[in-house]
């Protein structure tokens, strides 16, 4: 059992001054400094695509991996932790989800991922409200989830506002990047919000655009400005301010459409606004435009597993759809997750998309293109490429261990690390089940347990 | 059971001026006659031909808990004729299908699905599963909102390897109203989707929903004492209408009493909707109150709190895997409440409530168990296999016919690519009543509702 070797070292990540194997190690030691250790003897997986490797090493320094594979030295000093048994991804990315926006989702005083009453809609910023201590993010967390886009939902116009990216390490701050992205809804949702059609959906989202492009001429390219809007204007200022990062192509425009023919029309703005920076959300027909999509460059963030017709724009919903489009060369991502809909399934729907590569005529993905689904290529979408989701040297030392293939459903993470600090695995529900371990009450009742 | 007679016998009813039939003169006094079909909307459900057919060399899991390897399955005329190991002679004239390095169970069971009165697309003019117009009516019944053709059946099928569903109203009312348990056969009318012979069930509701609903109207229930009071005034009349009934002295028929008079005489078994232990605590306390049983507690994430209580009550816990947080009744949940409930000796079911769901109840069972072996409960694959086989079948009423792989039921199997608690499984073939309606190989054997013909995509086979 690997518990002692674990908790060695996750005392020694916490700080705590014990000499680093001491019996194994050379014998001049500098103290060692927090966030530097190796895991050896595990099955690595880098999350970029590539297949797992047995045998293989990770090396953490400075809260970065410095190297991951197969043929890795381990040097002089770092702690080791042997991971016998055991796999290491990258800590696992959802590009968008609720986290951190409410506590119930049914409960509507502690949710706050929509305001369908708000004044203001682009302008909203979900990173001045995302709570780190919300208790989904730590049942996330335990779950391998390491960073995630936080995204408002769309309640009173088509633009639901600016999401945020944070890391959901315990005891935060965890936003680490706040006004990440803009989202719109453009297919029924946006129709509905809109007005009651596509038509003034696209109506509305080109006067946006305008509004905000006009704006950024007047103030010089600069969001925060004194400029005023028009008499004529629709937006108000802050929509129209929050927009201009989007219409200079400085902030990702996320576009939700699902059915075919709004994907297409999603593809015509960006040669219309060739600045933005577009991924689209939903896309649940876009295995039939899925060369379109790739020519342009559009990455997409697709759900794994949707394959009913939910609605008239997924008619064509599948569960080939990611595998299609992945063939195809898009950047496709799983997700996004919301309320049931939680991030810590992305494992478990990945691996789905594996089983189906033995389905005659779908489409799945091998084993790495599903893990790079929902750890590098979420990252990417969120541009934050560079920064985490994947064991890539120089990149956020987000490590979790797993007691198996972590695509199967029978497997969990043993340990996990963000920017190479050891996490808790401890949640409501983990406490909840120690104490009911066995029904009955004790001498006392269950709540002195 | 009920189908088995045709008619009530009733005396005493205003109905009894018609001339309905001779029968009256050969009973004692009171003089009985029929007065209304006890089942007017019967199962015209009839089973598909299939072959002789014999699954070898797979690794067999029979729905009882059991485990054979190098197993083999016999189905003739629609039922299961023989199952056993390797010395098992297969007769002649036998289809043979290679299992090796598969897996064969039972076909999967849900006891919680909305398909149908929930079809996709998930439109209004979709929306039949709640009659959210009063808190009690038990004079729904589920069949009538049912659409044979929503496209969930298919991918239930053939991504899920479920034969048999409980279609259930919604939970918005206390009593919501007769369930109906289909075969997940495509047919043109739901009464040939009917499983022949299932009981009715009757789905009730605790907590949150029924007192939101009707607490935001203004009316009662608006709070959980609310809940069980209207409950019990029911019951009251219930029994008051069934007492009457048995004596002949009904003066005018009530659908609604209907219903819960044969939940009273049982022939009718409650499916009750219910999350939290205190609440089920109650609704156990009001069955006795009352006379009547509950057959399986769903939604149950805090079973695991009361799994000693749920034991002694032989009374099934339908549960979710690990659905979690999604609203305040449901905040305790865990994912080692199946496992917790295992241990404790309890009736473990895994349901899914949801058109997605159903498609993976296996790999549902599967995160299950996986959360109880890591605080030290061992469940071996066969009895995780019951939850989604057995179990439900008892808790319906159905065992007699499905359920499990034993000599004369049913030819329900699933032919599993690979170990059926892997992510990576799917279904390979599907037998209904020995007919193969599902093949992996054979795109002829893969259903398409009338709904998505012509549409693109097509049901998910282009």
């Amino acid at each position: 059992m690997k518990r002692t070797s674990l908790m060695l070292a996750a005392l020694l990540l916490a700080g705590t001054a014990l000499p680093a194997r001491a019996a194994d190690a050379p014998t001049v030691q500098a103290p060692v400094a927090a966030g530097d250790f190796a895991v050896t003897n595990a099955t690595v997986a880098i999350g970029d695509g590539s297949g797992p490797i047995a045998g293989g090493t990770v090396v953490v320094r400075g809260g970065k991996i410095v190297a991951a594979g197969k043929d890795v030295a381990v040097p002089a000093g770092v702690p080791v932790i042997d991971g016998t048994g055991k796999w290491v991804t990258p800590g696992l990315v959802t590009a968008m989800t609720d986290l951190g926006l409410l506590d119930v989702g049914a409960v509507d005083e502690s949710n706050d991922s929509s305001a369908a009453s708000a004044r203001f809609s682009a302008g909203l910023d979900v990173s001045l409200a995302v709570d780190p201590d919300a208790p989904p993010v730590a049942v996330s967390r335990a779950a391998g989830i390491t960073r995630a886009g936080i995204a408002p939902a769309a309640a009173n116009a088509i633009f639901a506002g600016q999401g945020a990216v944070i890391d959901l390490a315990e005891n935060g701050p965890a936003t680490m990047q706040p006004r990440a992205f803009q989202l719109v809804e453009l297919g029924e949702r946006g129709a509905d919000l809109a007005g009651g059609s596509r038509v003034a959906a696209q109506a509305l989202l080109r006067n946006a655009l305008r509004e905000a492009s006009d704006l950024a001429r007047r103030s010089g390219g600069k969001a925060a400005s004194d400029a005023g809007q028009p008499v004529d204007a629709l937006l108000t200022r802050v929509d129209a301010a929050a927009l201009v990062p989007v219409v200079t192509g400085k902030q990702p425009l996320f576009v939700h459409v699902e059915r075919a023919a709004d994907i297409r029309g999603v593809l015509a703005l960006g040669k219309q606004f060739p600045a933005l920076r577009l991924v689209i959300v939903g896309a649940g027909e876009g295995w039939r435009v899925a060369g379109e999509l790739a020519a342009a460059k559009v990455p997409v963030l697709a759900s794994a597993l949707a394959d009913l017709p939910g609605s008239f724009e997924t008619l064509a919903a599948t569960q080939s759809n990611v595998g299609r489009m992945t063939a195809a060369g898009v950047r496709v991502a799983i997700g996004g997750f919301y309320d049931l809909d939680q991030p810590r399934y992305a494992p478990q729907y990945a691996g789905n998309l594996v089983g189906l590569t033995r389905v005659p005529g779908a489409t799945g993905l091998s084993w790495g293109q599903a893990l790079a689904a929902i750890t590098s290529i979420p990252a990417e979408i969120l541009g934050e490429g560079a920064a985490f989701g994947s064991l890539k040297p120089g990149l956020a030392a987000d490590l979790v261990l797993w007691d198996g293939d972590p695509l199967e459903v029978s497997s969990s993470p043993v340990s996990i690390y963000i920017d190479g600090k050891p996490q808790s695995l401890v949640s409501h529900q983990s406490r909840l089940r120690q104490r009911y371990r066995h029904p009955g009450e004790g001498a006392l009742p269950k709540a002195y347990e | 059971m009920i189908g088995q007679s045709a008619m009530h016998v009733l005396a005493g009813l205003a109905l009894l001026a018609a001339p309905v039939s001779g029968m009256a003169e050969s009973k004692s006094a009171p003089a009985a006659a029929p007065l209304w079909q006890e089942n007017p909307y019967p199962s015209t459900y009839k089973p598909y031909p299939g072959e002789p057919t014999a699954i070898v060399g797979a690794t067999v899991f029979d729905g009882t808990g059991g485990e054979i390897a190098n197993g083999t399955v016999l189905l003739k005329d629609g039922k299961v004729v023989a199952v056993g190991d390797a010395h098992l002679a297969v007769p002649d004239g036998y289809k043979r299908i290679d299992g090796t390095g598969k897996f064969v169970t039972p076909g999967v069971i849900d006891i919680h699905s909305h398909l149908g009165v929930y079809a996709s697309p998930a439109v209004p003019a979709h929306s039949d599963g709640n009659e959210a117009t009063s808190p009690t009516t038990p004079q729904v019944w589920a069949e009538h909102s049912v659409w044979p053709q929503d496209p969930g059946f298919s991918r239930a099928l053939t991504n899920g390897g479920v034969t048999t569903m409980q279609i259930l109203p919604g939970s918005a009312n206390l009593i919501g109203g007769r369930s109906v348990v289909l075969k997940n056969v495509y047919a043109r009318t739901v009464q040939a989707m009917k499983f022949p012979g299932a009981p009715y069930g009757m789905k009730m509701a605790c907590g949150e929903n029924p007192k939101r609903v009707y607490g935001s109207k203004g009316q009662m229930p608006s709070t959980r004492m609310g809940n069980l009071a209207v409950d019990r005034q029911m019951w009251i009349k219930a029994a008051e209408y069934r007492k009457k009934r048995a004596e002949g002295k009904l003066t005018d028929r009530d659908l609604a009493m209907d219903t819960m008079a044969d939940v009273l005489d049982g022939k009718i078994l409650v499916q009750n909707h219910c999350y939290r232990a205190d609440e089920m605590a109650q609704v156990i306390d009001m069955s006795k109150e009352f006379g009547y049983k509950v057959s399986a507690f769903h939604h149950a994430v805090e079973a695991y709190k009361i799994a000693d209580l749920l034991k002694a009550n032989g009374i099934c816990a339908a549960i979710w895997a690990d659905w979690w947080g999604f609203k305040m009744e449901a905040f305790d949940a865990i994912p080692e409440n199946a496992a917790l409930l295992a241990d404790a000796g309890a009736c473990v079911i895994i349901h899914s409530d949801d058109a997605n769901g159903i498609q993976r109840l296996n790999q549902e069972a599967a995160k299950a168990r996986a959360a109880g072996r890591r605080m030290g409960i061992q469940i071996p694959d066969g009895q995780v296999i019951r939850w989604i086989t057995l179990n439900p079948a008892q808790a319906l009423g159905i065992d007699k016919q499905t359920g499990s792989l034993a000599q004369g039921k049913m030819g329900d199997v699933v032919l599993w690519n690979g170990n059926p608690l892997s992510v990576y499984s799917r279904p390979e073939k599907v037998w209904i009543d020995g007919a193969l309606l599902f093949d992996l190989a054979d795109p002829k054997r893969r259903p398409v509702s009338d709904f998505e013909l012509g549409l693109p995509g097509e049901g998910d086979v282009k």
